[in-house]
C-alpha cells in the first residue's frame, strides 16, 4: 500500500489522497409529482388516451349515476308490502329482507335456522384457520376438522342433545352449498392425487385407467356428470340399495373436481427435479413413503395457486345443481322468485346471490394471490 | 469384516422383484376393473329389466313426438328421435360457434384494456374481470335469460336502432329480401379476401426484395368492403329488406333470435370473455421486458415493436390456455336446458323423459362431447407443435 | 457492403456524447446526481463502481431507455427529449448490448440481425442478410446463421446480440454488463469480439466489472458510486494513482482477485 501512495505514474506532483464527499440527495423536482402529473401520465398521455379517457368518464358518470339513483336513493330497502316496491321507481332490495331465509335456508324448518347459523359459523372459521399457514400442522388440522365437522353434523341433522332431526333431503340453501362444495373437494383431491401419480406411473395399465378416466371427465359437461349420478347411478346398484341422491351428487362432482386437479398436480410434481426422485430412491424410500414425505409435499406447494383456482371453480360449480333439482342458493332463489308477488324483482335477488359468492370467490382468488407471493419470497412453510 | 453368509444372502425372491410386484398390481387393477364391469353390468340389466325399460339403440328410429324451438335443419315432431339429436347438436355448435367468436372480441378488447396505461380503463377492465369471473356461469345464464323474459312485449318493444327490436319473443332484425344479386356478392367477398391476401402477400414480397414498404392492410381492407360492393351496385343496387314491422301482437317480417338463444348466448359470452380477458393479459405481460427494450433500442417503433416483437411471443402463451376456455364455453352451451334452449343435452334431457332409457341417452350426448373436446385437443397440439419455440 | 468508416483519432475536438448536470429520480430516490461526461468520437469509456451506483441508469439514459427529469443529453448534436424524432434518430445511432442478451427467441439469428435494417432503415431482405452475415462472420460465428437463439450458448448469444447493433451500423456502441450473465469460459469469447470493435474506431461506452479488459482498451475510466461521478481518468492513473479514496477502495475489492 506504500508503494501505491508513492509511486506516480505521471508528472504530476503526488497527490493527497482526497476523501471523497458525497452530495446529499435533492428531491425531486416538485412540478413531477402529485395529482396534475398522475393525471397527465394514466389519464391524458397522448391524444388517443385524453379523447378515451373523457369518453368513458362521461359514460361511468352518466351510468354511475342512474345505477346511484335506481340502487341506492330511489330504492326501497325495506317494506313488506310488494306494492310499495312496485310503486317505487328504484330498486327493491326490500325483497332481500323479505326473502333471504328461504334464498339462504331452502326449506330447512323455519325455527331451527339458528343451528344452521351456528354451523355456518363453525364451517366458515375452520376454513379461515385451514387457509392460514400457522395452522398447517397435524396437531392442528385433524382435532380441528374433526371437532368442527362433528358440530357442523350435529347441528345440521339433529336428532340427539334434544335437536330435532332435520333429514338430509331438507337441507338448502347456503348450507347446502357449503356441504357439497366441502364433500368436493374432501372426496376429490385425494383421488386426484391418486389419478396425477397414477398418469406418471411406470405401469402401463395404471397410467392408462388413469389417462381414460381424466380425459374423459374432462371432456364432457358438468351437467351430463350429474346425469349420470341422478338417472344412472341407480341402475349400477343391487335391488335394494339406494344412496342418498346428495351423496352420489357429491361423488359425481368430486370425481370431475378430481380429474381437473389431477392435471394441475401433475404438473406440479412435474416440476419437481429428478433428483429428488433419486435421491429419495437412493436412501432407499419406498414409493408410497417417498410420495408421501418428500415428493408431494413439494409438488402441492408449487402448485398451490393452481389447487386454489380449481378450488374456486368447485365452488362455483355447485350452482349446477340448479339441474336436477337440489337447492342450493341458487336453486333456493329461483325457487323463491317464482312467488307471483315479487316475481318482478328477480334482478335484485340475482344480484344478491351473485354478491354472495362474489365475496367467497373473491376472497379465495385474493388468497391465492397472497399464496402465489408467499411462494415467490421463498417463505418456507 | 467377515460376512455372516446367512444373513447377507442376496434375496432372489420372486415376490420381492419390482418387475413381478408391477406385473401383480396391474393385474390385479384390471381384475379389479373388469369385476366392477361386470357387476355393474349385471346389476344394470337386473334393474332394467325389473323397470321395464327397454335397452338398445332403436329408440333413435322412432317417432319424436316433440317440436323443438328452433332449429337449422327442418324439424318437426313426426321426426325420430336421431333427427332431433342431431337438431340438438347443431344447435349446440351454433351456439357455441357465436360463443367463441364473440368472447374472443370481448376477451381481446378487455384484456389489452387492462395493461393499458390509461389508469380509467385499466381499472374498468379489472373491474369487469374480477366480477364476472367470481360469479358462477350458471347465475350469469339465469340472469340474462330473466332479463331476456322481462323485457316489453312486442307492442312496447325497445327500438335502438331503426328496424332493430328488442323484445321478450326475442331480439327482431331487418334482413336483406331474397334476390339473385346476393350469390354474386357473397362470391364476390370470397374473391375479395382472396385478392387481398395475394396482395399482401405481393406487398411482403415486394418489400423483401426492394425494402419499399407498400402499405397492404387499409388497401387490402378496401378490396375486401369493396368488391362486394360493385358486384352489389352492378347487379342493380336492390334495397329491399324484410323490415320488421308490427302486426298484431307481434313482428312480421325480418328475421329473428329467440330470447333462449340470446340469453345463453350473452351469459357465456360475458363469463368466458373474463377468463380470455386474463388468458390475453398474462400472454402479453409474459414476453420480457427486455425483449421491448431491446426491439426499442435497435430503432422500431411502437406500432412494430408489437407486430414483430411482443405479438408472436404473446401468442404462444396465449393460444393454449384460449382453446381450453373454447372448449368449456361449449360444455357450458348445454346450460340451455336451463332456459329453455334446445342444445344437445336439452333434446337429450327430453328423449331421455319420454323413452325412459337414461344410459342410451346420456352415453350419447356424452360421446358427443367427448368427439368436440378430442378434436379441439388435436388441433391445439398441432399448433403447439408447429409454433414451439426452439432450444437446444 | 463496407462494416465500418475509418475511425477518427480519440480525443478529436467534437464531443460526441455530452451529459451536463443530469439527475434522475426513480420516485423520491435520486438515481443520478448531477452527472457531467463528455465522450469524443472513438473514444473508449469504461465505467465502473459498486451496484446500485448508477452506471447502468447513466447509459439507458442515453438512448432513451430511461429518462431523465433534469440536466441535458446531447448525442452526435441532437439533444434528447421528449421529441419522438429526436429519440428515434438517437437510437439510430447508438447501438446496445444487453446483460441478458435479449435477443427474440421466436426468430432465428440472421432475423434477428435483419429485421431492424429491413423495418427501420427498410433495406430489401437480400442486402441486409448480406451485411448480417458480414457481420456473423466478424463475431466468428457466421455458420450459426440459422438456428434460434434458444439453440446457442450464452458467448454465442451474447456475440449475436452485438452483431444485432451492429447491423444499424451505429456510431456509439452502449455495452451494458455485458459479460455479467456469462460463464467463465465464455467471458473471453465476447471481450476479444469487443477489443476488435474498439480496435476498428467505434465509440464504446463499456459498463462492466472485467478491469483487464478495461486496461487492455479503455481511453477513459469512470468510476461511479451512489448516482455520482466520483473520478474521471485515463487507466494508467485511474489504476496506479487514484485521486479518491472511494476509488481505491473500490479497486482494493475488485482487484483482489
Amino acid at each position: 500500500m506504500a508503494e501505491m501512495l508513492a509511486r506516480t505514474g505521471d508528472d504530476s506532483p503526488p497527490m493527497e489522497r482526497t476523501a471523497f464527499v458525497h452530495k446529499s440527495s435533492e428531491p425531486p423536482p416538485i412540478e413531477k409529482i402529485g395529482a396534475l402529473r398522475w393525471m397527465r401520465q394514466n389519464l391524458f398521455s397522448s391524444p388517443f388516451n385524453s379523447a378515451l379517457s373523457l369518453v368513458t368518464l362521461g359514460l361511468v358518470v352518466y351510468w354511475g349515476a342512474g345505477f346511484i339513483k335506481w340502487g341506492i336513493l330511489d330504492a326501497v330497502w325495506y317494506t313488506p308490502d310488494h306494492e310499495v316496491c312496485r310503486a317505487a321507481a328504484g330498486a327493491c332490495w326490500a325483497v332481500i329482507a323479505e326473502k333471504h331465509r328461504p334464498m339462504l335456508f331452502g326449506v330447512y324448518p323455519y325455527a331451527e335456522h339458528w343451528r344452521l347459523i351456528i354451523a355456518l359459523v363453525v364451517y366458515l372459521s375452520t376454513v379461515t384457520a385451514t387457509l392460514t399457514p400457522y395452522c398447517w400442522k397435524r396437531s392442528i388440522l385433524i382435532p380441528l376438522w374433526t371437532v368442527s365437522l362433528a358440530v357442523t353434523g350435529v347441528m345440521l341433522w339433529g336428532g340427539v342433545f334434544g335437536l330435532t332431526y332435520v333429514d338430509s333431503a331438507q337441507w338448502g340453501g347456503l348450507p347446502l352449498t357449503m356441504v357439497l362444495f366441502t364433500g368436493t373437494v374432501v372426496i376429490g383431491f385425494p383421488i386426484a392425487i391418486l389419478l396425477a401419480l397414477g398418469r406418471r406411473s411406470q405401469l402401463p395399465a395404471v397410467k392408462a385407467v388413469s389417462v381414460t378416466l381424466i380425459e374423459s371427465m374432462r371432456g364432457v359437461p358438468l351437467i351430463t356428470i350429474l346425469f349420470v349420478a341422478v338417472n344412472v347411478f341407480p341402475l349400477f346398484l343391487p335391488e335394494g340399495l339406494e344412496i342418498d341422491k346428495m351423496l352420489r351428487v357429491v361423488v359425481g362432482m368430486a370425481i370431475f373436481f378430481a380429474c381437473y386437479q389431477a392435471e394441475v398436480i401433475r404438473g406440479g410434481l412435474q416440476a419437481i427435479p429428478r433428483g429428488q426422485y433419486e435421491a429419495a430412491e437412493a436412501l432407499g424410500l419406498g414409493y408410497w413413503r417417498m410420495m408421501v414425505k418428500i415428493i408431494l409435499p413439494q409438488a402441492l406447494r408449487i402448485c398451490l395457486p393452481g389447487i386454489v383456482n380449481h378450488i374456486i371453480a368447485a365452488l362455483k360449480n355447485t350452482s349446477f345443481v340448479l339441474i336436477i333439482g337440489l337447492f342450493d342458493i341458487l336453486t333456493a332463489t329461483t325457487a323463491v322468485m317464482q312467488d307471483p308477488l315479487w316475481r318482478r324483482f328477480f334482478v335484485e335477488a340475482y344480484l344478491f346471490v351473485a354478491a354472495v359468492y362474489f365475496i367467497f370467490c373473491f376472497a379465495l382468488s385474493k388468497y391465492s394471490q397472497r399464496v402465489e407471493q408467499w411462494l415467490n419470497e421463498g417463505r418456507r412453510f | 469384516m467377515a460376512a455372516s453368509e446367512a444373513s447377507r444372502k442376496s434375496d432372489t425372491s420372486i415376490f420381492n422383484s419390482l418387475a413381478f410386484r408391477g406385473v401383480v398390481y396391474q393385474v390385479l387393477l384390471g381384475a379389479g376393473v373388469v369385476l366392477l364391469g361386470w357387476y355393474l353390468y349385471y346389476n344394470t340389466n337386473a334393474n332394467l329389466e325389473r323397470q321395464g325399460i327397454a335397452t338398445g339403440f332403436d329408440f333413435l328410429g322412432e317417432r319424436a313426438g316433440f317440436s323443438i324451438g328452433e332449429s337449422l335443419i327442418p324439424f318437426d315432431s313426426a321426426n325420430s328421435y336421431g333427427r332431433a339429436l342431431v337438431v340438438g347438436i347443431f344447435n349446440t355448435l351454433y351456439v357455441a360457434a357465436f360463443g367463441i367468436v364473440l368472447a374472443t372480441i370481448l376477451g381481446v378488447f378487455v384484456g389489452i384494456a387492462r395493461v393499458s396505461t390509461n389508469w380509467l380503463i385499466s381499472k374498468l377492465a379489472s373491474g369487469y374481470v374480477e366480477v364476472c369471473r367470481n360469479v358462477p356461469v350458471v347465475l350469469h345464464v339465469i340472469f340474462w335469460a330473466s332479463v331476456i323474459r322481462m323485457l316489453p312485449p312486442p307492442r312496447e318493444a325497445l327500438a335502438p336502432f331503426a328496424g332493430v327490436f328488442i323484445t321478450n319473443r326475442g331480439v327482431i332484425y331487418p334482413i336483406p329480401v331474397e334476390s339473385p344479386v346476393y350469390p354474386w356478392v357473397g362470391a364476390a367477398l370470397v374473391a375479395g379476401i382472396v385478392l387481398a391476401t395475394l396482395f399482401a402477400r405481393w406487398a411482403s414480397r415486394r418489400r423483401e426484395q426492394t425494402g419499399q414498404h407498400v402499405p397492404s392492410f387499409l388497401p387490402g381492407l378496401g378490396i375486401i368492403l369493396g368488391l362486394p360492393l360493385l358486384a352489389w351496385l352492378a347487379g342493380g343496387a336492390p334495397i329491399d329488406w324484410s323490415v320488421p314491422a308490427l302486426r298484431g301482437f307481434n313482428f312480421q317480417g325480418g328475421a329473428s333470435l329467440t330470447p333462449e338463444f340470446v340469453g345463453l348466448l350473452v351469459g357465456i359470452t360475458v363469463y368466458t370473455g373474463a377468463f380470455i380477458a386474463e388468458i390475453v393479459r398474462a400472454g402479453i405481460q409474459s414476453v420480457p421486458h427486455g425483449q421491448i427494450e431491446a426491439a426499442r433500442a435497435v430503432g422500431l417503433r411502437p406500432g412494430l415493436v408489437m407486430r414483430l416483437v411482443i405479438l408472436p411471443q404473446a401468442l404462444r402463451v396465449i393460444v393454449p390456455p384460449t382453446t381450453s376456455q373454447y372448449l368449456s364455453l361449449t360444455k357450458n352451451s348445454s346450460l340451455g336446458v336451463l332456459i329453455g334452449y334446445p342444445d344437445l343435452v336439452n333434446i337429450g334431457n327430453t328423449t331421455l323423459n319420454q323413452t325412459g332409457q337414461a344410459l342410451e341417452a346420456i352415453a350419447i350426448m356424452m360421446t358427443v362431447y367427448l368427439i368436440i373436446s378430442l378434436t379441439i385437443s388435436l388441433f391445439m397440439n398441432v399448433y403447439n407443435r408447429l409454433v414451439a419455440i426452439r432450444e437446444r | 457492403m463496407s462494416v465500418q468508416a475509418v475511425a477518427e483519432t480519440p480525443e478529436s475536438a467534437e464531443p460526441v456524447i455530452r451529459l451536463v448536470d443530469v439527475n434522475k429520480w426513480y420516485g423520491e430516490f435520486q438515481a443520478l446526481k448531477d452527472i457531467n461526461l463528455t465522450i469524443a468520437r472513438g473514444e473508449r469509456v469504461v465505467v465502473c463502481g459498486p451496484s446500485g451506483s448508477g452506471k447502468s441508469t447513466m447509459i439507458r439514459c442515453i438512448n432513451r431507455l430511461e429518462q431523465h427529469q433534469r440536466g441535458s443529453i446531447v448525442v452526435d448534436g441532437i439533444e434528447l427529449t421528449d421529441n419522438l424524432k429526436n429519440i428515434e434518430a438517437i437510437r439510430s445511432e447508438v447501438g446496445m448490448v444487453f446483460q441478458s442478451f435479449n435477443l427474440f427467441p421466436h426468430l432465428r439469428v440472421i432475423d434477428n440481425l435483419t429485421l431492424a435494417p429491413m423495418w427501420v432503415r427498410k433495406m430489401p431482405k437480400k442486402d441486409a442478410e448480406e451485411a448480417a452475415m458480414e457481420y456473423l462472420r466478424r463475431v466468428r460465428i457466421p455458420e450459426q446463421a440459422y438456428k434460434f437463439p434458444g439453440q446457442l450458448s450464452g458467448g454465442q448469444q451474447q456475440r449475436v446480440a452485438i452483431a444485432r447493433a451492429l447491423c444499424m451500423q451505429p456510431k456509439i456502441m452502449l455495452f451494458d454488463e455485458p459479460t455479467s450473465a456469462l460463464d467463465p469460459e465464455m467471458i473471453k469469447e465476447v471481450l476479444d469480439v469487443m477489443i476488435e470493435l474498439a480496435e476498428s474506431g467505434m465509440t464504446m461506452i463499456v459498463v462492466t466489472h472485467e478491469m483487464g479488459f478495461a486496461k487492455t482498451v479503455a481511453d477513459t475510466m469512470v468510476f461511479m458510486d451512489a448516482g455520482e461521478i466520483v473520478e474521471i481518468a485515463p487507466p494508467k492513473v485511474f489504476f496506479e494513482t487514484p485521486k479518491s479514496d472511494r476509488t481505491k477502495l473500490f479497486l482494493s475489492q475488485i482487484l483482489t482477485h
